[in-house]
């Protein structure tokens, strides 16, 4: 077998400065004062000590003497939390950033869909940014002609394809950069949770191409956090914590000691400052805990109790429109229920638009809803149609006891992830 | 950072990715395998600068020719700059306008370039050069529409241009985008980390216009201070234009060298700086 990609001892330093605390809001007197400093910030930036705004300086190893080799016409799955590098990883092998040291061999052109509708202008015709961004992703314009039809076809914009894509709606829009990324035909190609986004026909369509590529013996690297996909798709993971690789082995092991190890953190799961992207600004989450009734910190809950789920988090600003929440999901990916604190129309009026300073949202999940298992939580702090804050679709996960919960006399396993117990009237009617 | 080596037509190529060391390669070979890439981004530019304006593409002819009625007014009446041999003084600042316009909105797209392009820059590997380069060409377009004006006051004005104007024209305008790139290559990569430029630009041009010829003649400048006077590279590419289509004296030289050299120097500077600095563009912009 030979091998398509060669990682070496790879390790990426970043510079991170504390988080730029600028002026908000026109506050008069914080604007005179960075006016002053002036001449102390050209003074530093002279010396090469860092970026606008920022005092000290920093630098953290978002990768660490990372290695692995992957042989040609292997789908290998990348897990690991946010921050944990993966994203880090797929710049490097996509050459879009250079590692601080190690080297790495590929064999092929990369293509990556984290690159969906990168050059896309709004005033462009459908046609028109398919040459474009084939273009930017680095096909030649007879490549582009030759699978032109195909495109469009695969994208079912057909017939708005001379209409600008600003006249779009979102959907339309992705279907159509995912099309061109997804023809690229890159001897390696690179997947980065794009399955977050699109309706669920569409993302199907996402995974059968990229089972495709994968048949037709070219390389795949498949970043998710959703364990389901990463399941199915690959045959091997590698999973990444804090910038070094921790394991690789089948997947379904891998994923299982991704969750059992990376995740299990007491019930409590605390957001460390290089953790959270600087894409949150203002938003800035600080811990999630589960608690059992009497208000410890379990990781275990029994099925036959409530259980409260607590976000505490930072505003460093007022956002408007703001709506914390979570998603309920089986370890197996599957989702059971998506909730958010300002679903009550009341409370949204209330709520909805938050002053800066530190929050907590607090919700009960009630008794008898869970069956026996280990749950994940994600969590999701965003405002509609306008902008997502802050997501981890496995924040934290915890374990459920189903002793005493409906049906339990009989020792077998119930299908599901809920166990309500049901009101059940029996009655003779003949 | 990367090096390709080609292999057979069935084999794919191998990438070579490691931490660049020292001074960075030029690595002009990469840029001529991205040739389609300069293409659309021209192409896009063109097709998408006047977009949803009312006027449309006549902006590339309203900016010359208001800025020379402006310059006519003040400094042709008003203040009465002489010109060389008595030619009027409209299209005397005309043909200085083009070669300057076109410089001005070189570096102002051009600085931007990998800034507003940001989303290609932190996702896609190609070589950066593309962008700025790009920029300044689709430049071309509007200095193409602006020259049609020249013509039209040339014959107005009856004034026929030498026969050097062939083939110097071309090398002049040659001059003014290799000058535009040298300096947008420094100020974009500058502008990546520091969003100063945005705000320097404008200061920048307006001084720079101050110490090029376009509103009056650099036969006014003292024979003693012509040589540091053409240390700025514009003085030389004006100068050129005006020499190969009005025929003024202010042709080739010892000036004229000057130019063309500081225009080369800054070019080259900018070349390797830019690479040098392209390797953290992903992690800084």
């Amino acid at each position: 077998m030979t091998i398509a990609i060669s990682v070496n001892n790879i390790s990426k330093q970043y510079r991170i400065g504390a988080a730029q605390q600028k002026f908000q809001y026109g506050m008069f007197r914080d604007v005179l004062m960075d006016t002053l400093m002036t001449p102390v910030r050209v003074y530093r930036a002279l010396r090469g000590q860092g970026m606008r705004g920022t005092t000290a300086t920093s630098t953290i190893w978002a990768l660490k003497d990372v290695s692995f080799d992957l042989e040609e016409g292997k789908v290998l799955g990348i897990v690991g939390r946010n921050g944990a590098g993966k994203s880090t990883l797929l710049k490097i092998l996509s050459r879009v950033t250079e590692p601080t040291q190690g080297t790495v061999t590929v064999r092929g052109r990369v293509g990556s869909l984290l690159e969906v509708g990168t050059g896309f202008h709004p005033e462009l015709t459908g046609r028109e940014n398919i040459y474009m961004n084939g273009a930017i992703l680095g096909m030649k314009r007879a490549e582009i002609d030759a699978k032109f039809d195909e495109i469009v076809e695969f994208s079912e914009v057909g017939q708005f394809i001379d209409t600008p894509v600003k006249r779009y709606s979102s959907g339309m829009y992705l279907r159509l950069a995912f099309a061109v990324a997804a023809h690229l035909e890159p001897e390696i190609l690179v997947v980065d949770e794009v399955l977050a986004v699109g309706d669920a026909e569409f993302q199907k369509k996402c995974l059968g191409k990229m089972s495709d590529v994968a048949q037709q013996g070219r390389t795949v690297l498949f970043v998710s956090h959703n364990m389901s996909a990463i399941l199915r798709l690959t045959q091997e993971a590698i999973v990444l914590k804090k910038g070094q690789l921790i394991k690789r082995a089948p997947t379904p092991e891998a994923v299982d000691f991704y969750l059992s190890s990376g995740q299990a953190e007491s019930g409590q799961r605390v957001w460390e400052a290089e953790e959270v992207p600087a894409a949150s600004q203002p938003f800035r989450p600080v811990a999630i805990r589960i608690k059992d009734r009497s208000g410890n910190v379990v990781d275990t809950v029994r099925s036959t109790e409530p259980l409260t789920v607590e976000w505490e988090y930072q505003l460093d600003a007022p956002i408007s429109a703001l709506r914390v929440g979570i998603y309920l999901s089986t370890m197996r990916g599957e989702y059971v229920f998506t909730s958010f604190d300002t679903d009550d129309a009341r409370q949204y009026e209330q709520f909805g638009a938050r002053q800066a300073g530190r929050y907590l949202s607090r919700c009960e999940i009630p008794a008898d809803f869970f069956n026996e298992g280990r749950y994940s939580l994600g969590v999701n702090a965003s405002s509609f149609g306008v902008k997502r804050y802050f997501m981890d679709e496995n924040a934290l996960s915890f374990n459920v006891d189903i002793s005493g919960a409906p049906g339990t006399q009989w020792p077998e396993v119930r299908q599901g992830p809920i166990r309500p117990r049901l009101n059940w009237e029996i009655e003779k009617i003949d | 950072m990367a090096q390709i080596t080609k292999g057979s037509s069935h084999e794919p190529a191998t990438i070579y990715i490691k931490p660049s060391t020292g001074l960075a390669a030029l690595n002009l070979k990469d840029l001529w395998a991205y040739r389609e890439l300069v293409y659309f981004m021209i192409w896009r530019d063109v097709k998408v600068r006047y977009k949803q304006t009312m006027l449309g593409a006549a902006w590339a002819i309203i900016q010359p020719v208001l800025t020379m009625i402006v310059f006519t007014f003040l400094f042709g009446r008003i203040a009465k700059l002489p010109t060389d041999n008595d030619i009027p003084y409209p299209i005397f600042s005309y043909a200085a306008l083009l070669p300057w316009g076109m410089f001005v909105g070189a570096l102002n797209q051009a600085s931007r370039s990998l800034t507003s392009n940001q989303n290609m820059v932190t996702k896609i590997y190609f070589p950066r050069l593309v962008l700025p380069l790009a920029s300044i060409l689709s430049g071309l377009v509007d200095f193409v529409i602006a020259f049609v004006i020249l013509i039209g006051l040339m014959i107005y004005y009856g004034v026929t241009p030498s026969l050097n104007a062939i083939w110097a024209l071309p090398l002049f305008l040659l001059l003014t985008v290799l000058t535009a790139l040298g300096v947008a290559l420094w100020l974009s990569a500058i502008n990546v980390q520091y969003r100063d430029v945005n705000y320097a630009l404008p200061f920048l041009t307006q001084f720079w216009l101050f110490i090029t010829p376009v509103a009056y003649s650099s036969n006014l400048i003292s024979e003693k201070w012509q040589l540091i006077y053409s240390l700025n590279p514009m003085a030389g590419v004006v100068n050129g234009f005006r020499w190969a289509l009005l025929g003024t004296n202010t042709g080739p030289g010892a000036e004229m060298a000057v130019s063309v050299l500081i225009s080369i120097v800054t070019l080259i500077g900018g070349l390797f700086y830019f690479r040098n600095m392209e390797k953290t563009f992903a992690d800084t912009i």
